[in-house]
């Protein structure tokens, strides 16, 4: 079979096994808009801005497990999709951008819209391809998705020079169905001896802890990992990428841990004898103040990085691998050992645990006039009964989600945790929804973070996703303004918008339902009315109390040990706990 | 301390940039850099000299080894190797002293490869303390442009870094 260039590219993402590829046209792209105009197997999703491409594409990745696929034109439509590239590369989410670019002769003349995509995205991609050759299109093609899933998953970015895709060049077409590359092979079973030597550690633990994270869900072994959990009877804590892999309502979970984790979590990580962290990566959020980073404990880590293992903290058995066959690995030895976790010292470590949890460290104002922000997420989640997909913008909204709705069920809490992008949430739960339309999708933003990517909304009615935006209006960048409260000495330098538009009005000019709720017995109402709108997108624009902060926290430079706690009373005013 | 990384990869185009992005963008420090293709077409050698804790050495070559390009890499100070740099270093010469700088270039085991009535080209391999040491022995006055390759470097033995 002879095809074009542009025709390559579309047959070769459907032999992929692509559904969706979301996308913005541009010149550098006709030929292979062209193509994708003559098919209807590919579905083409058009956003309003490359950057929401990105990350409906994200969602998409982050809710399926699926690579997440893009297509942008050169110059503005690619360095619009940085930031969404950036973002899936910082949470190691599989994804593929097909960019466009000048044609190869005129490449490096400052042509019109020529940008040097590879040169730009190199430090925010696992990998980029130039084709400057049609026949070695299809083989690139297939690269890219290898590379994007394989190992700890990234973005990869492939751009296509548009004389690659004329249509009156003609090549033979096959799709290969494998492909390897000599210089990349992802380590996957882990060393047999180290899994020997991190059971025998596990098992003598006196006050032992497993802190999982985003590598269990996008190594999918969530179900290992609640076997090896509840085989253990340990406790266990998730990061905030990691959180849905172990059921939030189960009673050994223990809390999100970090800056605003639990103060049992953080706790427990402080005084814990071992801990095994699986999937996680120490990132400078989980972690405080590292020189005061659990000062007892022996490490075990679980990564198929081997990259991140002991990049910040330095630990005593490392375990390069995939997370679910390690897990399996691990579980069959702690099921043949002779040894038992120590009973007696578990029980006295739970205690201890209870009186920690006893603090109850996100109680709140429940008598308040004002809407509480954590109220809305409490009620959100008993609407949905848990079970909806749940996507966010980056603030104390952000937070207070992790904090608030226990996710039992891993890829439903999709956010932007490493790059903490804002502008993420509404084009994610776009992405979300095309793949899950029978599911509910929330998106939990503020008034600041749903300006940042707010021209999606037409996207939402044109592909009819009807998703229901949950918009936390304190009209404050709520987490800036706390740094500020608790840093600058309440100096509120511009994270106060005079000029907050009506997003009611907003939402309906979009053509979608817009609510304001202003009032704590509204809340439960709007929400039951919104989920019933099953066919509609429904902006609910919640007036909350502007005062109200994301407790407890870690401040910068203190330890797990030194969280700053809410008073009990839930005034602004605050004490420390340490 | 001082330790050679010694690189196989693909040879293609943005590969050299891709390392040295690396380096630059997360705060590592490159003393030098050669790069040259193989005796296998398809493959670049790059011998790259850095320096640091036990901890940032085993990150570069953890980061390095994640760059799809490469293919493999060594760092030549965990074993007994070879190294050597290229040096070129034109001086200024008078009567009085070129038959001083002839004598030194000896000593040091370097080449004249250029001679004019003013001035020496002096060509010296070794390892690069010993051209630090000619360069310190020379009139610093006297030195027109010294131009240097950068250390490379190989392990002793039957070992090899290789497919």
């Amino acid at each position: 079979m002879e095809l074009s260039g542009a025709q390559i590219l579309v047959q070769s993402l459907i032999d992929e096994g692509v559904e969706y590829i979301f996308g913005y046209p541009g010149g550098a792209v006709l030929h292979l808009y062209d193509a994708l105009f003559q098919q209807d197997e590919l579905k083409h999703i058009l956003v309003r801005h490359e950057q929401g491409a990105t990350h409906a594409a994200d969602g998409y990745a982050r809710a399926t497990g699926k690579p997440g696929v893009v297509l942008v034109t050169s110059g503005p439509g690619a360095t619009n999709a940085v930031t969404g590239i950036a973002t899936a590369y910082m949470d190691s989410i599989p994804m593929v951008i097909i960019s466009g670019q000048v044609s190869l002769p005129v490449i490096g003349s400052d042509a019109f819209q020529e940008v040097d995509m590879i040169g730009i995205t190199r430090p925010c991609v696992k990998h980029n391809f130039l084709v400057k050759d049609v026949t070695k299109l299809a083989e690139t093609i297939k690269k890219a998705f290898y590379v994007a899933t394989t190992g700890r998953p990234g973005p990869v970015v492939i751009d296509v020079p548009k004389d690659i895709t004329a249509p009156n060049i003609k090549v033979p077409y096959k799709y290969p169905k494998k492909v390897s590359i000599r210089s990349y092979n992802p380590v996957v079973t882990g060393h047999k001896g180290q899994i020997k030597k991190a059971v025998e550690l596990l098992l003598s633990a006196q006050k032992p802890i497993i802190y999982s994270g985003g590598g269990v869900v996008l190594g999918e072994a969530s179900n290992e990992l609640i076997e090896f959990t509840k085989t253990l009877g340990y406790p266990i804590t998730n990061t905030l990428m990691g959180l849905g892999a172990y059921p939030a309502t189960e009673k050994q979970f223990v809390g999100m841990l970090g800056m605003h984790g639990t103060y049992e979590a953080n706790m427990a990580m402080h005084d814990s004898d071992v801990i095994i962290a699986i999937g996680a990566r120490f990132d400078d959020r989980v972690t405080g103040k590292l020189d005061l980073f659990c000062p007892y404990a022996k490490i075990i880590h679980i990564d198929v990085d081997p990259a991140s293992i002991s990049k910040t903290v330095k630990v005593d058995i490392p375990i390069v691998g995939d997370v679910k066959p390690v897990l399996k690995q691990m579980l069959e030895l702690i099921k043949e050992s002779q040894k038992k976790p120590d009973k007696k010292a578990l029980e006295q470590w739970w205690n201890q645990i209870r009186h920690w949890q006893a603090l109850n460290c996100l109680d709140f104002d429940r008598t308040s006039p004002l809407i509480k922000p954590q109220y809305v997420i409490e009620q959100l989640h008993e609407v949905t009964k848990g079970d909806a997909y749940v996507t966010s913008d980056v603030g104390q909204h952000q937070m207070w989600v992790a904090q608030y709705y226990p996710f039992d069920k891993p890829r439903h809490w999709i956010n932007s945790g490493g790059l903490g992008t804002m502008g993420f949430g509404l084009p994610a739960a776009i992405g979300v929804k095309l793949a899950f339309p029978e599911s509910e999708v929330a998106c939990v933003t503020g008034d600041a973070s749903i300006q940042m990517c707010i021209q999606e909304l037409s996207t939402a009615l044109q592909y009819n996703t009807p998703i229901k935006i949950i918009n936390l209006n304190n009209r404050y960048m709520g987490m800036v303004r706390q740094w500020q409260e608790f840093s600058y000495q309440s100096r509120y330098s511009h994270s106060y918008m005079d000029t907050i538009p009506e997003f009611v009005q907003l939402a309906e000019a979009y053509g979608h339902v817009g609510m304001r709720i202003s009032k704590p017995e509204e809340v439960r109402p709007a929400l039951e009315a919104a989920f019933a709108m099953t066919d509609r997108t429904v902006f609910l624009d919640i007036m909350t109390d502007q005062t109200e902060n994301v407790y407890p926290m870690i401040e910068a430079g203190k330890g797990h040990h030194e969280m700053k706690l809410r008073v009990a009373t839930g005034t602004s005013t605050d004490r420390e706990l340490a | 301390m001082k330790h050679i990384i010694s690189i196989l990869m693909e040879n293609e185009s943005g590969a050299l940039s891709r390392v040295a992005g690396l380096f630059s963008a997360r705060g590592y420090n490159i003393e030098s850099l050669t790069v040259a293709p193989t005796e296998d077409p398809s493959l670049s050698r790059m011998t790259l000299v850095t320096s640091g804790s036990e901890e940032i050495i085993e990150q570069i070559t953890k980061q390095l080894n994640k760059l799809i390009d490469v293919v493999k890499l060594v760092d030549l100070a965990e074993s007994f190797h070879i190294e050597r740099e290229l040096m070129m270093v034109k001086i200024k010469t008078t009567i009085e002293n070129r038959d001083e700088i002839r004598s030194m270039a000896n000593i040091f085991r370097g080449k004249i490869i250029d001679v004019t009535p003013s001035t020496y080209i002096i060509e010296m391999t070794g390892p690069s303390e010993k051209l630090d040491a000619f360069i310190a022995a020379i009139d610093p006055d006297s030195i027109i442009e010294a131009v240097r390759s950068g250390a490379t470097g190989i392990s002793r033995g039957e070992k090899g870094l290789h497919l």
